[in-house]
């Protein structure tokens, strides 16, 4: 069954399985243009949700808003039962280290070396380790996503694929229970977007992970999403599986499947 | 004009926030020590060339142009002392600074703009690791000191490039033309023009630092946010200056 909606105000919750992120009449506006408009959304525990929707339709800054990086004008984040829109810095910063964020463009530092990238984030968040131990952590976040060899290479010599796969190794090494990807595949080749893709399944089942995937790429959304939701001026206008969205009797929806 | 001067006010107030930041942040721990020698490597001693040419031309080409005016009262034995006292309490601080206004705040405000820009802030931000005190903090306590041992010793090669200034037209040996430099110094010489150094360094890092940590989103503005921090700090350079000149003749 499709679930479209102009706004939602309460989503509908499996049995028995409390949501890792709720968030509740989202509204953000940056100047006079406002960009979300009372968005509610949950994500269950170990579900992977896909957001899609037109660029510039607040997709990103919705994710954004859960990790405190936007502050929102308006609405509940509940993030592990906790409202981040009520929190202090360094409280924020807490819940932070439970989730990870992949960025469009992987963000890693340019000045640091890929084992610089990884090291930089596990030395300040787990200080007792020694350097072998250290060590032993990144080459093992570094071969799950099948880059062991890259460990000496600065983020400048890697591909836009490699550069995705050690942000999303960055993420990893603090084990997060949550996963934000920000437009995962964009600007990546048929096959490496694939690949992507089945890394995003495989931590799914392995770390078992929530998360939210904001992506363009129908491939990516079909392969990875267990539930989908399109944004549209500023609420979410359509719930469902990818099977149930794809014959949506709403045209508009029905066109991102073609 | 009316625009103008609010955007001016405006940043003065947002300078003055970022400031305040800073000084919050910097007794807070977790302390980057290490982040902060490897600024203090990356301000102080990759810009000593550059310090070292400057101040040997500023104290050779100070040294000839003075050397006529004072031939002309018979006054040449005063050259080392006069060259010396110009140096230490004007030239080299000033000169010294904005050479690092250029090469030091504009890399910085360079490299945290591109930062900014590629969402490597809001990486370190959203790892739970403190952005304003591993990027900021550290820059600007790597310039508040080391932009006073540069100016120290630009201030020596200045004193080497008289000495062979003053030996271009006369001899006069080392011991001799460094005694005369030392009997015309006094100590208000030193320690007014030594302290205002600091306060050079402190803004050549801040202004840096902010321009690059609120750059906007874009490539256009790490070009921006680098040519408006050698600007902002060279003209604060003046300002301070004048400001330091006030005050030391007010007190001593």
């Amino acid at each position: 069954m499709i679930q479209e909606k102009k706004n939602i105000d309460t989503p509908a919750l499996p049995v028995n399985e409390a949501p890792i992120i709720e968030i509740t009449d989202l509204h953000k506006s940056f100047g006079k243009n406002q960009v979300l408009k009372g968005v509610n959304l949950i994500v269950n525990k170990g579900e992977n949700l896909v957001i899609l929707g037109k660029s510039g339709s607040g997709k990103s800054i919705t994710i954004k808003c859960v990790v405190g990086l936007v502050v929102a004008d308006k609405g509940k984040i509940k993030v592990f039962d906790t409202d981040i829109t009520k929190l202090d810095n360094a409280q924020l910063n807490e819940i932070r280290v439970r989730i990870g964020f992949l960025f469009q463009n992987a963000a890693l530092y340019d000045s640091m070396s890929v084992r610089e990238n990884l090291g930089f984030t596990l030395k300040r968040h787990v200080t007792n380790l020694s350097s072998e131990e250290l060590e032993a952590q990144i080459v093992e976040v570094l071969e799950s996503v099948g880059l062991a060899d890259a460990i000496d290479k600065m983020p400048s010599e890697l591909s836009g694929g490699m550069r995705k796969r050690i942000g999303l190794a960055r993420t990893l090494i603090l084990k997060p229970e949550i996963i934000l990807y920000d437009e995962p595949t964009t600007g990546l080749d048929t096959i490496t977007s694939r690949e992507i893709s089945e890394l995003i399944l495989e931590i799914q089942k392995k770390n078992k992970t929530s998360s939210i995937i904001i992506t363009h790429d129908m491939a990516c959304a079909k392969h990875t999403a267990d539930r989908l939701m399109i944004l549209k001026d500023g609420i979410i206008h359509a719930e469902g599986s990818y099977e149930e969205l794809e014959k949506s009797d709403d045209e508009w929806v029905r066109s991102f499947f073609i | 004009m009316i625009i103008y001067l609010k955007n001016t006010f405006n940043d003065v107030g947002k300078v003055s926030l970022f400031a305040t930041r800073f000084f919050k942040e910097v007794f807070k721990p977790p302390y980057e020590f290490k982040e902060f020698v490897k600024q203090c490597y990356v301000i102080g001693y990759k810009s000593l060339p550059l310090v070292a040419i400057t101040g040997f031309i500023m104290g050779l080409v100070l040294t000839l142009q003075s050397r006529p005016t004072l031939a002309k009262f018979g006054a040449e034995s005063w050259l080392p002392g006069m060259v010396a006292l110009s140096l230490i309490r004007e030239i080299a601080p000033v000169i010294t600074a904005l050479i690092c206004a250029g090469k030091v705040s504009s890399g910085i405000g360079a490299e945290l703009g591109s930062m900014k820009v590629t969402e490597q802030i809001d990486a370190m931000e959203v790892a739970a690791i403190n952005p304003f005190k591993y990027l900021v903090v550290t820059r600007i306590l790597a310039t508040t000191l080391m932009i006073p041992i540069l100016v120290i010793f630009a201030d020596a090669i200045g004193m080497l490039g008289g000495y062979i200034g003053v030996n271009m037209h006369s001899e006069i040996n080392l011991t001799r033309y460094t005694s005369q430099v030392f009997e015309s110094l006094a100590f208000l010489d030193i320690v007014p023009a030594t302290i205002k150094t600091f306060f050079f360094g402190f803004f050549i890092g801040m202004i840096g630092c902010y321009k690059g940590f609120t750059a906007a989103n874009g490539t256009e503005s790490v070009g921006l946010a680098a040519n408006s921090a050698v600007v902002t700090a060279s003209l604060t350079i003046f300002i301070i200056d004048m400001l330091a000149v006030q005050i030391t003749d007010l007190f001593f």
